[in-house]
C-alpha cells in the first residue's frame, strides 16, 4: 500500500495519547515519516493535528505513547530540545519578532559569540548563506522582520529551522497568508528540502497543496487515526469523505431554490482611498459577489473602504439607491451592512470574553435599544449555526476556529444585516464549518440580503460566486461570469492580461 | 529595494536638536547665552542623576516591566552611603559596595516577584517600593550621615564645562549599549519584551534576562542615590520622592522612543529623552518660569512626543493612491519582492526537478 517501504523512518510515533481537562483530543495515534518525504496531515479543526504537532515539537507531552526518532526513543520537554536534535516545527503563528532583524531572529536564543560576545558578522553571513541556500538571497539578514512581506516572512521561518540543521521539518498551514506565486516558491523550497533528504510533515487545509506536495497523507477525525495512504491511492473526494464523512460534490452548496437577483443593493462608483482606486461595482439583492487577487491587491483595502474603516475620499456611494457616505464602521453598522474581517482573532472577537458578549458586541455598542430583545435571539441564533461550546458563557478563545468564526457571524447576523461583506470567511476553519459558512451564504442571498465574498481560494470564488471581480495593484480589473476557469482569473490578477483600457497601470509592468 | 525607515532615535535627536533651537532662542530673548559654560554644565549636571536612572528603567522598559521603586532605592542608597562613610574617607569603597550589593539584591527582589510570582511589574515594584518607604520612614527622621568631601567631589568637578558624573553617565550608557547589542543576554531581553512566547519557543530561558535587567536597574538607581549623596554631603530619606525619578525616568524612556509594551527602543533615545527633559528645565529656570508651570511644560511635552510616535506605529500599511488618486508607488515592498519570488521560483523549480527523479 505505502512507497517507498523500504526506508526507515526518521521519526516514528505510537500510540498517542493526550488528554486536556479529562476531555481525550488525542486517542491513540501512530503516524511516522521518512526522509525525503513530504508527509500530509489533514483533518477537520479540532481533529487533533495541532495537538499532535505539538507533542513531535516537545511543547507538550504526550500522556501515552512513544515518539521515536532516528532509531532511538526521545522525551523532548521543551520545543529547543527537539529543534537542536533536528526536529523542526513551523508554526501556523509566525515565532518572529517583527522589531529585529532577519538574522537576529534567525539565532534568536543561540546566537553566534566570539570573545563572550555576539559575533554580528557571523550571523549575518550564515544567515546570507543560508537563504541563498534556498535561492532567495533577495531578503536582506540586516531587513527587521516587520519590513518583510508575508511570504518573506515565512521563508524566514523556513531559514530559522534550517538553521537548526533539521531533519524534520513540521508545517502547519504554512500557506494560509501566502498567494499562490509564492506558494510556489514555497513549493520549490519543500521539494529542495526533500531532495537533500529532509522529511516534511506538512500540515494544510488546502487539499490542493495535499496533493501536490504529498507522498503520503494521514487523516486524523475526533483525535482518532482514520488512515495513512500513498497519495496516489487517494482521490479528493475521497479524502474529504474520510475526513468528514461527506462527499465533495456536497462542498459548495447550491443556490437556495428561489433566490433571485434583485435592485441593486450597493453601488460604487468610482471610489478611491490611499489604497485602491476608481473601484465602481454594483451589488444587488440575491447575488453572492466574489474578489479575487492576490495578496495585497486591495481586496482587504476595498471592503473596508466601503465598511468605513478607510473611508473612500472619492466617488460616490449608494446604499439601496439612496446616496449614502459612510465614514465609520458605526455608520456602515447602521446603513445594515456586516463585514466578517479576514482575522478574526484580533478584529473580529474579544477572545476573553464570553460566547454572548460577543454574539452581542455589536448590537450592545451600535443598537443599544435592541440589546435585551436580541439577547433572546443569541441561543436561536447560535444553534442554528451549530456552534458547538460548553455554553454561552465560555469564553471564545477556547473554542476552535471553526466555532469562533461561527460566533463572528451570530454577531453579525443578530444585526440583521443587509449587505454583507465577507473577507476570508473560510481561512483556517475546518470543512465542516467551511460549508456553514458558505450554506449560510446561500441562506442570505435567498433572502435577498447581497453577499461580497473576498477569498484567496480560488475554488471558493468559483464555485460560490454569481458573478467574479478581480483585483490587481488596487483597481478592479476584471469582471467575470460565475464559473470561470481558474486560469481565467489568475490571468487577470496577475495583470497577465491588460486591464480594461485603463493605461494606469502600463507604466508599472 | 532597502526599506528604509526612520529610527525612533533619529526622532528623538531630531526633537532634541529642536528643543535646543527653540530654548536658544527664547532664552536669548531675556538677553541670556544658552550656550554658555555655565549654562550647559546646569544642563548636564541636571541630566546625570534622572540619565542614570533612565538607562536602568530603559532595561526593565525593554523587557516588558517597570520599575516604580527606583524613587526609594535612590533614598535608600543615599543613606546607606551615607551612613556608612561617617565622614571617613577610607570608608568609601566599602561603603559604595555594600550600597549597590543592597540595591542590586532589591533589583533581584523585584526580578524574582516579576518571573517567578509573575506579578504584573508595575504593581511587583509599587508593593517593594512601598515596603522600601516604609523602611527609610521608621528607621529614618531626617538627613543622616556625613558624606567626606573626597566623594563629594565627584558631583562638585568637572572637566571643562563636564560634570565627572555625566561623564560616568556616559560611560555607563555605552556599556549597556554593548550589553544590549553585543551580548546574548540583550538580545534575548529584547525577544523577551517583545514576546515571551517566541522567545520561550525558540529556546530562550525567559527568567534570566528579565532578572538581570531588574537586579541592573536597581543598580543604576543605587548610582544615582550614590551622586546625590556626593552632591548633598548627607544621606536623605526623601530625596529620591522629591525627584518623582520613577515616573520621570519612564517619561524620559518612553520620551526616547521605547515601547513601552516591551521588545523596541534604545539606550541612546532613553539619553536623548532625558536630554529633552533638562533642556527644557534649564529654559524654564535661565527664564524664571513659575515653578508650577514648569510642571505644565513637563506634561506637555510628555504627551507630546509620545502622540507622535502612536501616530507613527498606527500606520499599517503604505498608502497605494495619494489624495485624487495619484499613484504613490504603492507598496513598494511586495512589489519589489514580486519579480525576484517568481525568478527564484522558476530557478528553483528547474534545478529541483533532476533532484526529485532520484527520490523513492
Amino acid at each position: 500500500m505505502t512507497a517507498a517501504v523500504d526506508t526507515q523512518a526518521v521519526l516514528e510515533v505510537s500510540g498517542i495519547r493526550k488528554s486536556f481537562f479529562g476531555v481525550e483530543v488525542l486517542t491513540g495515534i501512530d503516524f511516522d515519516v521518512r526522509p525525503g518525504e513530504v508527509h500530509g496531515l489533514v483533518g477537520e479543526n479540532g481533529a487533533g493535528k495541532s495537538t499532535l504537532m505539538k507533542i513531535i515539537a516537545g511543547v507538550q507531552p504526550a500522556d501515552e505513547g512513544t515518539v521515536r526518532y532516528r532509531g532511538a526513543e526521545v522525551h523532548h520537554t521543551h520545543p529547543r530540545q527537539a529543534m537542536d536534535d533536528g526536529i523542526v516545527t513551523v508554526f501556523q503563528e509566525f515565532t518572529l519578532l517583527p522589531e529585529r532583524t532577519v538574522a537576529q531572529n534567525v539565532y534568536l536564543g543561540r546566537e553566534p559569540r566570539r570573545g563572550g560576545f555576539v559575533d554580528r558578522r557571523a550571523m549575518v553571513t550564515r544567515t546570507a548563506e543560508l537563504l541563498a541556500d534556498l535561492g532567495v538571497s533577495f531578503i536582506d539578514p540586516q531587513a527587521r522582520v516587520g519590513s518583510l512581506t508575508v511570504a518573506e516572512q515565512q521563508i524566514v521561518e523556513i531559514v530559522k529551522a534550517l538553521s537548526f540543521d533539521a531533519r524534520v521539518i513540521s508545517m502547519d498551514e504554512p500557506t494560509a497568508a501566502l498567494s499562490d506565486r509564492e506558494v510556489e516558491l514555497l513549493y520549490a523550497i519543500i521539494r529542495r528540502l526533500t531532495s537533500r533528504g529532509v522529511a516534511v510533515i506538512y500540515v494544510s487545509h488546502r487539499l490542493k497543496e495535499i496533493f501536490d506536495l504529498c507522498d503520503r497523507i494521514t487523516i486524523l477525525k475526533d483525535g482518532a487515526l482514520v488512515s495513512t495512504d500513498a497519495t496516489a491511492d487517494l482521490t479528493t473526494d475521497e479524502l474529504v469523505r474520510r475526513m468528514v464523512g461527506r462527499s465533495i460534490q456536497s462542498y459548495f452548496p447550491d443556490a437556495v431554490e428561489g433566490t433571485a437577483v434583485g435592485e441593486p443593493r450597493l453601488e460604487l462608483e468610482g471610489c478611491g482611498n490611499a489604497f485602491v482606486d476608481e473601484v465602481s461595482l454594483t451589488l444587488r439583492a440575491g447575488e453572492i459577489v466574489g474578489i479575487a487577487g492576490l495578496q495585497g491587491s486591495g481586496r482587504t483595502e476595498l471592503v473596508e473602504g466601503i465598511f468605513g474603516i478607510d473611508p473612500f475620499a472619492r466617488g460616490s456611494m449608494r446604499v439601496d439607491g439612496a446616496p449614502a457616505r459612510i465614514t465609520s464602521a458605526r455608520a456602515a453598522v447602521r446603513a445594515g451592512l456586516a463585514l466578517v474581517s479576514e482575522d478574526r482573532k484580533a478584529q473580529g472577537l474579544a477572545l476573553g470574553q464570553s460566547v454572548l458578549d460577543n454574539s452581542l458586541l455589536v448590537i450592545r455598542s451600535v443598537f443599544s435599544a435592541r440589546t435585551s430583545p436580541s439577547r433572546r435571539e443569541v441561543p436561536g441564533v447560535l444553534s442554528s449555526l451549530e456552534i458547538s461550546s460548553r455554553g454561552l458563557d465560555q469564553e471564545v478563545r477556547f473554542l476552535s476556529g471553526g466555532n469562533q468564526q461561527k460566533v463572528v457571524l451570530a454577531k453579525w447576523l443578530l444585526t440583521q444585516p443587509q449587505i454583507v461583506l465577507f473577507d476570508e470567511p473560510t481561512r483556517g476553519i475546518d470543512v465542516g464549518a467551511k460549508y456553514a459558512v458558505y450554506q449560510l451564504m446561500r441562506d442570505l442571498a435567498a433572502q435577498g440580503k447581497a453577499v461580497l465574498m473576498v477569498s484567496s481560494e480560488l475554488p471558493e470564488v468559483i464555485g460560490m460566486s454569481d458573478r467574479i471581480l478581480v483585483m490587481h495593484d488596487g483597481e478592479l480589473v476584471a469582471e467575470l461570469p460565475a464559473g470561470s476557469a481558474e486560469h481565467e482569473i489568475l490571468g487577470a490578477a496577475t495583470g497577465a492580461i491588460p486591464p480594461h483600457d485603463e493605461t494606469t497601470d502600463g507604466g508599472a509592468r | 529595494m532597502k526599506r528604509v525607515r526612520i529610527d525612533s532615535t533619529v526622532i528623538v535627536l531630531g526633537i532634541l536638536i529642536l528643543a535646543l533651537i527653540v530654548g536658544a532662542i527664547l532664552v536669548a530673548t531675556v538677553g541670556r547665552n544658552f550656550f554658555s559654560a555655565g549654562n550647559i554644565r546646569d544642563i548636564l549636571t541636571g541630566m546625570s542623576v534622572l540619565g542614570l536612572v533612565a538607562i536602568g528603567q530603559t532595561l526593565v522598559v525593554l523587557g516588558a516591566s517597570l520599575d516604580l521603586s527606583v524613587t526609594y532605592v535612590i533614598s535608600l542608597s543615599s543613606l546607606l552611603a551615607a551612613t556608612i562613610m561617617n565622614g571617613n574617607p577610607g570608608n568609601i569603597p566599602a561603603a559604595v559596595l555594600v550600597t549597590l550589593l543592597v540595591c542590586a539584591g532589591i533589583g533581584l527582589v523585584n526580578g524574582l516577584i516579576v518571573t517567578v510570582l509573575k506579578v504584573n511589574g508595575f504593581i511587583a515594584t509599587l508593593g517593594v517600593g512601598l515596603i522600601l518607604q516604609g523602611i527609610l520612614n521608621t528607621n529614618f527622621e531626617g538627613s543622616a550621615g556625613n558624606v567626606p568631601w573626597e566623594f563629594q567631589l565627584i558631583g562638585a568637578t568637572g572637566v571643562g564645562p563636564i560634570p565627572v558624573s555625566t561623564i560616568i553617565m556616559i560611560a555607563l550608557a555605552v556599556v549597556v549599549w554593548f550589553l544590549l547589542n553585543r551580548t546574548r543576554t540583550g538580545a534575548h531581553l529584547y525577544a523577551v519584551g517583545g514576546d515571551p512566547d517566541i522567545a520561550r519557543l525558540s529556546g530562550v530561558r525567559t527568567r534570566p534576562p528579565l532578572i538581570a535587567a531588574h537586579v541592573l536597574c536597581s543598580v543604576f538607581a543605587g548610582l544615582a542615590g550614590l551622586l546625590l549623596a556626593s552632591r548633598l554631603g548627607v544621606g536623605s530619606p526623601t530625596v529620591g520622592q522629591q525627584g518623582g525619578y520613577a515616573l520621570l525616568s519612564i517619561a524620559a524612556v518612553v520620551l526616547g522612543g521605547t515601547l513601552l509594551l516591551g521588545g523596541r527602543g534604545s539606550i541612546w533615545g532613553a539619553i536623548g529623552g532625558v536630554a529633552i527633559l533638562a533642556v527644557v528645565d534649564s529654559v524654564m529656570s535661565v527664564m524664571q518660569v513659575n515653578p508650577f508651570l514648569k510642571d505644565v511644560v513637563r506634561g506637555v511635552v510628555i504627551v507630546a512626543a509620545v502622540a507622535v510616535y502612536s501616530r507613527r506605529a498606527i500606520v499599517r500599511r503604505r498608502p497605494r493612491f495619494g489624495p485624487g488618486g495619484t499613484r504613490t508607488g504603492g507598496d513598494d515592498a511586495t512589489k519589489a519582492a514580486e519579480p525576484e519570488m517568481a525568478a527564484a521560483a522558476s530557478e528553483l523549480a528547474d534545478t529541483s526537478t533532476p533532484a526529485e527523479g532520484g527520490r523513492a
